[in-house]
């Protein structure tokens, strides 16, 4: 069968989505606020006031930890959307079977998830970066160009939570994709201390080739006015998205058109 | 006279999982305006052939157009103008009943107002009009089937395809939906229907292909196909335990056609009461014989020597 991307039929079912967002939102929503707060508080007031007097940091440890949270958060929107709730569409809802009788086909469908999880890790990333603002993060121009990194950061954590998805069958093997990639992505990505301080070298480049250590990077270094790297950062992460999407893509289309 | 122009056309279609033949090679058409249906038991193919038509399976080999247009290729325009009532339920239980109508309508790239109008006519036609807001678990299965009709028709289709539409409802709700059915081909919708029930087969179906293990084993109009492979009568009778067997033999020396299962022997006749007196004679008793008209279950049993549903 023809496989071109139909991107009305695909925004139709990120149209979908929203139509079940919109009515549930202040469930889904509520959460969102507070996520980033007691992180803040925690982490960075509480915890903060202690490493700040150490002077290890020539910043705030709150400043410092912000900016990372920030895309840690993006990541979090898009995986929750990308693994669990993709595949419970795919497997007990069966719903995915029903979108593709009409002029919808599965590649649209996968696009279109592939959007909306972009979109839900926008709306948990910029809730947090409003939330930092009330925690004395400089209030300059650059936070706008913040929002699409977001959308970037959520661009590539889609597409590497739809790749996963669409190779397992079994709900379980989730809780590796977290255990053993969300949360070490989470503590080991400089968003909490400095890797290449503290880690041996070989492990360094580990750590700094992990997507969430190059959304770290794009989204501090956009919040800081630090440049450097921007670009290479900015580069990984529609790279990888790209590459692991279109994967993702074909992948769920043998899934369900077979 | 002209015949009815072909709206699907399938030309020694097959279907391959591996090893396994779903589909072995079927050809048959279906005309536009009538009720055509594909009788068969679980595993005969007639789900597989299905979806090969609406366009959510590619075909391993064979010609198939819908519409005048070949499947693959142009398949988004052949959904387009496709109505499908899938085997289970597959609504979204994430959305209202009314959403559920509206995303199928927005999904097959019809405007917000031709689709609320749209909606609302077939809210009234499925009887669900005071369940607009409510969510797809409130309902009951019969409702939950006449939502999933609904939903087929909110693009306005040519032809419904409905796999299996009544398997697990209710006698009265399948009745109900028979109704439904029969009002949609009325109004001059083709319908194109999988059943392995031989009375909605024929009740419903203007023709039919019987299928079994991946292939058409007869064609024809319900009552025709009884009449081409079976005397037009069943005498149902019960031996003595463990008689079985000798009334099956008594039956077959008189020339007729039977089919035992334990001690109850149907034999198939044009002449049930000759029939009977004949067995009669022989001194069989017969107490609780009986005599209905030849079904087309009774067809499948012939052809294949397997009962439709076992």
């Amino acid at each position: 069968m023809r496989r071109w991307i139909d991107l009305r039929s695909a925004a139709r079912v990120w149209q979908r989505n929203l139509w079940v967002y919109r009515d549930r939102w202040y469930y889904g929503l509520l959460p969102n606020f507070f996520e980033p707060l007691f992180y803040l508080l925690g982490l960075g007031v509480g915890l903060g006031y202690y490493v700040s007097s150490g002077g290890q940091f020539g910043q705030d440890y709150l400043t410092y930890i912000a900016p990372g949270l920030v895309a840690a958060s993006a990541m979090n929107g898009a995986s929750f959307e990308t693994t669990y709730n993709v595949f419970v569409k795919l497997h007990f809802g069966r719903l995915y079977d029903a979108m593709v009788t009409t002029r919808v086909n599965m590649e649209d469908v996968a696009m279109g998830e592939w959007w909306w999880a972009v979109t839900r890790s926008l709306i948990y990333g910029g809730i947090f970066l409003l939330i930092t603002l009330f925690f004395d993060t400089p209030l300059t121009w650059r936070l706008l160009l913040a929002v699409p990194a977001v959308a970037l950061v959520g661009y590539c954590f889609s597409a590497i939570g739809l790749a996963f998805t669409s190779v397992i069958h079994i709900i379980d093997v989730f809780s590796y994709y977290f255990t053993l990639f969300i949360t070490p992505s989470f503590l080991f990505s400089g968003i909490f201390f400095p890797v290449q301080e503290r880690f041996p070298a070989a492990l360094v480049w580990v750590a700094q080739a992990t997507p969430l250590y190059r959304a770290v990077q794009l989204v501090r270094g956009i919040v800081n006015g630090q440049w450097q790297g921007v670009g290479f950062d900015v580069a990984y992460l529609l790279v990888v998205g790209t590459v692991l999407g279109v994967f993702a893509v074909w992948r769920m289309e043998r899934r369900v058109i077979r | 006279m002209p015949s009815p122009e072909a709206v699907v056309e399938v030309r020694d279609l097959v279907k391959r999982y591996g090893d396994v033949r779903a589909v072995d090679g079927v050809s048959f058409e279906v005309r536009r305006g009538e009720f055509f249906g594909m009788l068969g038991p679980n595993g005969a193919g007639k789900s597989t052939a299905m979806r090969m038509i609406y366009q959510v399976t590619p075909r391993t080999s064979g010609e198939l157009q819908v519409l005048g247009m070949a499947a693959g290729e142009r398949a988004r325009s052949i959904k387009e103008r496709l109505g499908v009532v899938p085997q289970m339920d597959n609504l979204d239980e994430e959305l209202r009943v009314i959403d559920n109508l509206l995303i199928y309508a927005r999904f097959n790239g019809i405007g917000r107002v031709r689709a609320r109008q749209r909606a609302e006519e077939l809210l009234a036609f499925a009887d669900l009009g005071d369940k607009r807001r409510a969510m797809v678990d409130e309902l009951s299965g019969g409702m939950k089937r006449r939502l999933t009709l609904a939903r087929g028709l909110m693009n306005d289709p040519e032809i419904v395809v409905l796999d299996e539409p009544t398997t697990g409802l209710d006698p009265q709700v399948r009745l109900n939906l028979w109704t439904k059915l029969e009002e949609l081909n009325a109004q001059g919708k083709t319908l194109m229907m999988s059943t392995h029930y031989m009375d909605e087969a024929e009740r419903l179906c203007d023709r039919l292909v019987i299928m079994d293990r991946g292939r058409i084993i007869a064609e024809g109009a319900p009552q025709e196909l009884i009449r081409t492979h079976l005397p037009p009568f069943v005498v149902e009778a019960r031996a003595e335990m463990g008689e079985g067997r000798g009334l099956e033999g008594a039956a077959t020396r008189l020339g007729l056609a039977a089919v035992r299962s334990g001690d109850r022997v149907s034999v198939f006749v044009g002449d049930p009461d000759a029939a009977l007196a004949s067995l009669r004679e022989q001194g069989w008793r017969l107490e609780r014989a009986f005599v209905r008209p030849a079904n087309l279950e009774d067809v499948f049993l012939k052809l294949t020597g397997r009962a439709l549903r076992e």
